[in-house]
């Protein structure tokens, strides 16, 4: 196994760094250049987070402080429902779009390379395609599915297509990282399955690749609105917290909510890219 | 679109392809099916809808006169403008983010904080967004200072816009910037040339196709937003997506497809944008070679 993996990690080690051998009038510049920008965008990004922080914050009185909007997280009603839903949403959304994708990118891979322009044209058409006006073309298809559970986990169906760009990117990326076919045909001469081949052999040679998809995929479900709204699924999490901001302006829950749905994912991914890392030097 | 275009070249035909083609198709027809489904045919059914007639049945090509109305026109003269201005402020401020994330130690924790970042911030372009601007700078309650032009259309929403697109840009443009090799500059230097040559004539152009691609990419995700504008503004619509909204909550029980119709007027604009991008692509590659 430890030989696998390898293999994948060699071509990765060879970037090297960017700065190496630079003229120091050069670096100087280059460094005060990054930290302005880093500065720049740092605030940019950061403070529209902490006013919402602060807001989650606000007690009853205005400028007070209190902590109440965080426990209204469990206890506003309607709300815990809504992120469980979510959550299962989301489970859903990225097993399916890696079982879809993972073996149907191996394969062409090995076996029909001549249809990966294609393919690749298919994963990222859904970029291009508004997800409004993929609603309303879905409105009819959607009926049908009701037809047999109203649940809003029926929403995964679409969900997984939204999916494709992103979770086609990252699986892309770790698939061409590796050596793909010597890897499948020293499986095959030694007697492997097709199964083997892509869930023993090539799927843990790229689980960072993996990992990223399954995240990125979550970030979206966590942060969809269009289609569960359109489609009136109440209970998805967004919906829910746009429903509350109608209902009732400058609830702090809705603060708390968005800020605690946005680091969790912002922490997974964090966590994620030093997972990476520990395994490289491994 | 050039932004993933990279991964396609790695592909290897194996020895054994081609010899029994038919049956390796076999393997990729989940998938099709699938994106054929979900994907395809919604697409079909907007076209489809959108140019019969609603009641009768039968071809109708003259529904797509409402296009041409001066009401819905400037729907999409709104979609253009916030769309337009957003993904090319972002496009351009997100490329010089990607410069000074690349340009640092690749295990370093500002890339890292920055692309975790990213890869939450341009999917968060929802509901959430829009209750962090009404906290920073809302007209009645905003920490830092109460805006006015916070509801000024498109410059208001424009700067809500940019807090997702720059994420996505930094993510698409990162690899291309990564692509740059050091040798390169190495080679501009030691031929004499400053940085500026070096940006004007190595750097520049062998990074604007996949600028370009980036930029149509984020002005696609901007054409297709819609829960932002939604929860900041929902008296007065000023894009297609929410005029798309109204059309399909006010035409329960009536023989209406203004929606459909609303819809393909966006797949026609966002064909448009994408074959506009393969021919300049073109033009771009044939310099790159």
């Amino acid at each position: 196994m430890a030989a696998l993996t390898s293999v994948g990690e060699t071509s990765l080690a060879g970037q090297g760094r960017r700065q190496g051998g630079m003229q120091a009038g050069r670096r100087r510049r280059l460094n005060l250049f990054r930290y302005l920008t880093f500065t720049v965008f740092g605030l940019f990004f950061l403070l529209p987070l902490l006013a919402t922080l602060r807001f989650s914050l606000e007690g009853k009185k205005l400028g007070t402080w209190s902590g109440a909007a965080w426990g209204q997280i469990v206890s506003y009603p309607g709300l815990l429902p809504a992120i469980e839903v979510t959550l299962e949403v989301a489970v859903i959304t990225c097993l399916v779009v890696l079982l879809l994708l993972v073996p149907t990118m191996i394969w062409i891979r090995l076996k029909v390379p001549g249809i990966s322009r294609v393919f690749e044209f298919l994963c990222l058409l859904p970029l291009t395609i508004p997800a409004i006006v993929l609603v309303v073309g879905l409105a009819p298809i959607y009926n049908k599915i009701e037809h047999y559970t109203v649940s809003a986990l029926a929403l995964f169906w679409v969900y997984v297509i939204l999916a494709l760009p992103y979770a086609y990117r990252a699986l892309a990326t770790g698939l061409g990282a590796i050596d793909v076919t010597t890897l499948s045909e020293a499986a095959r001469s030694l007697g492997a399955s097709w199964f083997t081949v892509m869930f023993r052999v090539i799927a843990p040679n790229m689980w960072q690749a993996i990992l990223n998809a399954l995240l990125l995929s979550s970030a979206l479900v966590l942060g969809e609105f269009t289609i569960a709204s359109i489609l009136n699924y109440n209970n998805i999490l967004q919906v829910t917290l746009f429903d509350i901001s109608r209902s009732t302006t400058n609830a702090g829950v809705l603060f708390s909510t968005s800020l605690a749905a946005l680091l969790f994912a912002f922490v997974l991914l964090l966590i994620l890219s030093y997972v990476g890392r520990r395994r490289g030097r491994g | 679109m050039a932004v993933a275009a990279t991964t396609a070249a790695g592909a290897r035909p194996s020895v054994r392809a081609g010899r029994r083609p038919s049956a390796a198709w076999v393997g990729t027809v989940p998938f099709l099916g699938y994106v054929g489904v979900f994907l395809l045919l919604p697409t079909a059914i907007v076209i489809w809808n959108a140019i019969r007639n609603p009641v009768a049945g039968g071809l109708e090509l003259s529904n797509l006169k409402l296009l041409f109305d001066s009401a819905e026109r400037s729907y999409f003269t709104g979609s253009l403008e916030l769309s337009a201005g957003s993904s090319v402020i972002a496009a351009v401020l997100g490329a010089f983010l990607a410069y000074a994330v690349a340009s640092g130690n690749p295990d370093g924790i500002v890339r890292r904080l920055y692309l975790s970042g990213s890869g939450v911030l341009a999917q968060f372009g929802g509901v959430t967004l829009a209750f962090a601007f009404l906290a920073t700078i809302g007209p009645t309650s905003g920490v830092l200072f109460h805006a006015g032009w916070y509801y000024n259309f498109p410059w208001g929403i424009g700067l809500i816009y940019t807090y997702f697109q720059i994420p996505l840009m930094v993510l698409v443009f990162l690899p291309a910037i990564d692509g740059l090799k050091i040798q390169w500059r190495e080679a501009c230097e030691n031929l004499g040339g400053s940085t500026w040559d070096y940006w004007r004539h190595v750097g520049a152009p062998l990074l604007a196709p996949a600028f370009l691609g980036a930029t149509l990419l984020l002005f696609a995700n901007a054409l297709s937003a819609y829960a932002t504008i939604q929860a900041w503004e929902n008296q007065i619509s000023y894009t297609v997506p929410q005029q798309i909204y109204i059309a399909i909550s006010s035409e329960v029980g009536l023989a209406s497809n203004a929606a459909d119709v609303l819809a393909l007027g966006m797949v026609v604009m966002v064909a448009i944008i994408m074959i506009g991008y393969f021919l300049l692509q073109r033009r771009a590659a044939r310099w790159l070679r």
